[in-house]
């Protein structure tokens, strides 16, 4: 399994042709506390850069955007009544979706763990 | 505003106690400190925040009639304010909107006046225009604080021994420190608490000691909203502006007996008319059914679809636990219970009408 990093501040899990996704930690803390989180659902497909959820903070509302193509194969739905665990363990228990990839070599153009660091400074 | 923001004398206390600052209505301001918004908006219903709010314009108004001659500008009653007292109130337009609200207090020999960061630059030229031969002094060289929570009456009373005996609304010069201030008993978090004035040299010793109180931490603009917000209080720009009345905002109770029958004040005639007749709309309460925050500009509709309003402030509300929000809608939408819809993002979420304030009000009356 290799994790690879988005510019949108995602990661992605990925293990063959599915993937874990969710926010780093460094986009966790610039939200600040997070009330509320809307995802999309199973079956539901999408393309790299399409709004795939929003995530409300106590202070904005922020986008989601997928860093891929893919369909969702799970929603994590634990977030629904703990949208705080994206605070708590953003890169752990509180991933966002499961997805099924449909391109595969568009992984190439995220960023590894270093790349991410470096991006964020 | 193309000039750099302006720094209040605690600007250097935020950064040492790591606010993060942004510019608000010109001013470089703590949004939030460390314990973040949640953990503020908590600590100061449980205990005590402090708030810098010395972007407010802090204005003196000097002259035999002060008091008749503000009453030509506002709908509140200030000749009959008494001496030591605070009242809150708002400038009206000739077409009975809202220009900007604020606090007078009379002060003895003098008003004393807290008009809003964003709108000082056209409350003093007003007064100073229609205040005949009153000297209107808007005062540069003196910080505002804020001092909120139930634990509010200690950290201010362990300083100040009088501030304990003080009633809602009240205002008096006394020493905190050594240091002469101007105290008035009361805020805009819904909880009791403090506005204090102090010579800007002294400020940050000030703060200091206040923030020593065990029970006591500083707090940004970010709780401050969302402590409002709760509170069921109107942000001027937002929830009241140019094209609001204050019957629509249900301000009524800000504008006593004498001067709603009397008027004399600018558009009072669409006021009493409001009055007598009732307004289309009217500003409410807003509980989403769910989770998702509904945030100022959120289109309200009915089960049908038809727009009946839309939200003027909204977010979550920590104490409550859950999204809140206030808005305009349709008055015959207004009753508490009523159902309808939230248009966020696109899809309508269940909402319903409710009573303000969200969170009970704690002043010490």
């Amino acid at each position: 399994m290799t994790t690879y990093y988005s510019e949108e501040h995602e990661w992605l899990t990925v293990d063959g042709d599915t993937a874990t996704v969710g926010i780093t930690q460094h986009a966790a803390d610039q939200l600040g506390e997070i009330v509320f989180v809307e995802q999309k659902e199973v079956g539901d497909d999408f393309e790299k850069g399409d709004d795939i959820g929003v995530i409300e903070s106590v202070k904005a509302a922020s986008e989601i955007y997928a860093a891929v193509d893919g369909e969702v194969l799970e929603a994590n739905g634990t977030l629904e009544e703990n949208p705080g665990a994206l605070n708590d363990s953003p890169e752990g228990d509180a991933w966002i979706y499961k997805i099924k990839l449909t391109n595969t070599d568009q992984l190439n153009d995220l960023m590894d763990l270093d790349g991410y660091k470096a991006f964020i400074g | 505003m193309t000039d750099a923001p302006k720094r209040t004398p605690l600007y250097d206390l935020h950064v040492e106690l790591g606010g993060k600052m942004v510019d608000f209505a010109g001013w470089e301001m703590p949004v939030q400190y460390p314990m973040g918004i949640m953990g503020e908006h908590n600590h100061t219903r449980a205990k005590a925040g402090l708030f810098d709010v010395s972007h407010m314009g802090q204005v003196i108004l000097r002259g035999a009639d002060a008091a008749a001659k503000l009453e030509t500008l506002v709908p509140a009653a200030i000749t009959t304010l008494k001496e030591g007292k605070a009242r809150y109130t708002f400038f009206t337009n000739d077409d009975g909107g809202i220009m900007d609200d604020l606090i007078v207090a009379n002060a003895g020999d003098h008003l004393f006046v807290v008009v809003n960061a964003s709108m000082r630059h056209q409350d003093i030229p007003h007064m100073a225009k229609h205040l005949d031969g009153i000297e209107v002094t808007e005062i540069f060289d003196r910080a505002l604080v804020a001092v909120q929570g139930p634990a509010a009456q200690n950290v201010v009373g362990d300083l100040c021994p009088a501030a304990r005996e003080m009633s809602f609304m009240q205002t008096m010069v006394a020493d905190i420190i050594g240091v002469e201030c101007r105290i008035s008993r009361l805020g805009y978090t819904g909880e009791d608490g403090f506005e204090i004035s102090i010579p800007e040299d002294k400020a940050v010793e000030v703060c200091r000691a206040l923030l020593a109180h065990e029970d006591c931490e500083p707090v940004g603009l970010g709780a401050r909203d969302s402590l409002r917000l709760e509170a069921g209080l109107c942000l001027y720009g937002n929830d009241i502006d140019n094209s609001t009345s204050p019957v629509e905002a249900s301000l009524t109770w800000a504008m006593q007996k004498r001067r709603r029958e009397d008027g004399g004040f600018p558009g009072a005639a669409r006021i009493q008319r409001d009055l007598a007749q009732g307004t289309a709309r009217k500003l409410v309460g807003i509980r989403p059914t769910g989770r998702a925050p509904a945030r100022a500009g959120v289109e309200l509709q009915d089960l049908d679809g038809t727009a009946i309003g839309a939200i003027t402030s909204g977010g979550f509300g920590p104490t409550v636990g859950a999204p809140v929000a206030m808005g305009y809608v349709a008055t015959e939408f207004s009753t508490p219970g009523q159902k309808i819809n939230l248009i966020i993002r696109g899809k309508a979420q269940p909402a319903e009408i409710t009573a303000l304030p969200f969170v009970a009000q704690n002043y010490k009356r």
